[in-house]
């Protein structure tokens, strides 16, 4: 058995996630490679290379693969598949871009955003929001798999793999890449975040997020938002922490004004902490809340940042 | 240009799941079922597109059971001219409603397919680039915005970061997210209007697809509880929690 893993990176460094990943490749047990694919990305070899129980690290640096498009990465990976029994990468945006492309250029059934292994061929994913846990057994000969971060720990640093180019595959032209709009902030990233503050509708606006990044500041925490919010355009969707969002479990989780739609605690429930400040004693946040205080947003939440 | 929507039939998203007491699935026996979400704005999108002039055919199409044809009618009470059910008994998994879709393009030969990003039931995230790698089209997954000029499209993209801007050759697959619009309700008059036009119903053998599951679901459990909080009287109290006994801050 051989895993390929496919790295999520910015080419200089490994996005959180791919380190998770590796975990559960190692879980389903045999070689660990990890390619690397992108424009400019050798650091980001370098640094896949550092990721204990890699066994190779594939770099494929190439204009074709900047932005990660999804047609010419798929291309590359094609290529090479048939040498791996699994091939993974982690249930993010990035992943879930390009893994069902690949999926189906291999004839394979995907298995999405998988949260534990039960063997090489079973694993455990979560369904309907979260509401049920689904083992599901696959039946292809290459298995393809996306990897729900939170459900793995992070890779230690400590390997020293052996970084091999590889040559780039073809261009289909399908696509062109104009650029990204990254939101700039000095906050860390909200899937890499030990603590987050999120904000719901009964924010009221994206006005009031102040109050929120004022706390988050505090803390050192990232800014998060429910769908709702977003819905209400507060915040823009990359905030967004639910099902069809973003999947987190940090060490402390803050819901502010977030009533708790299935959807919403589909994204934050595995938090090791989670605290909610609802002026609705009946809110449903409460159900998965550690702590929780019954009172008006805008009066708690600037006492709170004052008491830090 | 023609457009090609497709809608799934699921379990209504307000409605709280419950997992059989066997373990084989949830129930969905006397259950609200409502059109996935992400494909109502695929619809609407189809709609706002043939408003604007770029679109003169909007054909819905559904894989699943015979109750899928309800959700066809909703789609065409929306806007849609005119429906396409493949029946399909049980579950059908993602690789084979690509497959699917991709024989109806064979027939229909639009220039776009819009498909919802995921549908909230499975929570797969796979059909609409899968029928993209199989028809050798480009695709946009999680687009937010789309402008058609001729022969390409420029989409936005939602990535975990921002937007991504690309421009893709048509046709295309695109698959929609939350910010792309917002559906339209359906009004009764339109509703009745939607049940005269055409519905065609084909199985998946007409179309010379396989749906044989090559996933097997071993069972189905509830996840697991979280333990139960305490309600705390203020701010100091909840400080204080925080610091000396869950010691995260």
């Amino acid at each position: 058995m051989s895993v390929l893993v496919i790295a999520e990176h910015d080419g200089k460094l490994l996005k959180p996630g791919t380190t998770n990943t590796v975990t559960a490749a190692a879980k389903i047990g045999g070689d660990i490679v990890v390619l690397v694919a992108g424009h400019q990305c050798a650091d980001a070899a370098q640094a896949a290379a550092k990721i204990a129980g890699v066994s190779k690290v594939l770099l494929a640096d190439s204009p074709l693969y900047a932005g990660g498009a999804a047609e010419n990465l798929t291309a590359l990976i094609q290529m090479v598949a048939a040498q791996y029994s699994h091939i993974l990468a982690p249930a993010t945006g990035y992943g879930k871009n390009f893994m069902p492309r690949l999926s189906a250029l291999l004839d394979v059934q995907q298995i999405s955003d998988i949260s534990a292994v039960v063997s090489a061929d079973t694993f455990i994913r979560p369904i309907y929001a979260g509401n049920a846990m689904a083992t599901v057994q696959s039946t292809d000969k290459i298995k393809v798999i996306t990897v729900r971060a939170t459900g793995f720990d992070a890779a230690a640093e400590s390997g020293s793999a052996t970084v091999e180019n590889l040559a780039a595959g073809p261009d289909t032209g399908l696509a062109k890449f104009n650029g990204q709009e990254l939101s700039k902030s000095d906050r860390p990233e909200l899937t890499a975040a030990r603590i987050i503050v999120s904000g719901g509708r009964g924010m009221g606006s994206g006005e009031n997020f102040k109050i929120l990044e004022a706390l988050a500041d505090k803390l050192g925490a990232a800014v998060g938002a429910s769908r709702a919010a977003v819905d209400s355009g507060y915040v823009p969707n990359d905030y967004q922490v639910g099902q069809t969002g973003k999947i987190v479990a940090p060490e402390l989780y803050i819901a502010v004004g977030i009533s708790g739609a299935i959807q919403h605690l589909a994204g934050m429930k595995d938090s090791k902490v989670i605290i909610a400040i609802n002026k609705d004693p009946e809110a449903p946040i409460f159900a998965v809340a550690d702590y929780w205080l019954v009172e008006d947003l805008f009066k708690a939440v600037p006492e709170f940042t004052t008491a830090l | 240009m023609k457009v090609l929507v497709t809608v799934k039939r699921v379990i209504d998203p307000y409605v709280k799941v419950r997992v059989k007491s066997d373990g084989t699935g949830v129930e969905t026996a006397n259950v609200k079922m409502a059109m996935n979400p992400f494909c109502e704005i695929a619809v609407e999108q189809a709609v706002r597109m043939k408003e604007a002039g770029i679109v003169t055919e909007i054909v819905a199409v559904s894989v699943g059971t015979m109750q899928s044809q309800e959700t066809l009618r909703t789609a065409m009470a929306m806007g849609a001219d005119r429906g396409i059910l493949v029946e399909v008994a049980g579950e059908v998994q993602p690789l084979a409603v690509a497959k699917l879709v991709k024989a109806i393009v064979d027939k229909e030969q639009p220039k776009l397919v819009i498909m919802g990003k995921q549908a909230i039931d499975d929570d797969s995230n796979q059909a609409g680039q899968m029928t993209a790698a199989l028809l050798g089209w480009p695709q946009s997954a999680f687009t937010s915005a789309i402008a058609v000029n001729g022969d390409t499209a420029d989409v936005t993209r939602e990535i975990d970061g921002g937007l991504e801007k690309l421009t893709i050759k048509l046709p295309a697959v695109v698959t929609t997210d939350l910010r792309l619009n917002e559906p339209r309700y359906v009004t009764l008059p339109n509703i009745m209007k939607a049940k005269k036009k055409p519905l065609e119903v084909l199985k998946p053998e007409a179309l010379g697809v396989d749906v044989a599951l090559r996933l097997k679901t071993v069972k189905v459990e509830e996840p697991a509880k979280r333990s139960a909080g305490v309600k705390v009287a203020d701010v100091a109290e909840l400080v204080g929690k925080l610091k000396n006994e869950a010691r995260v801050i």
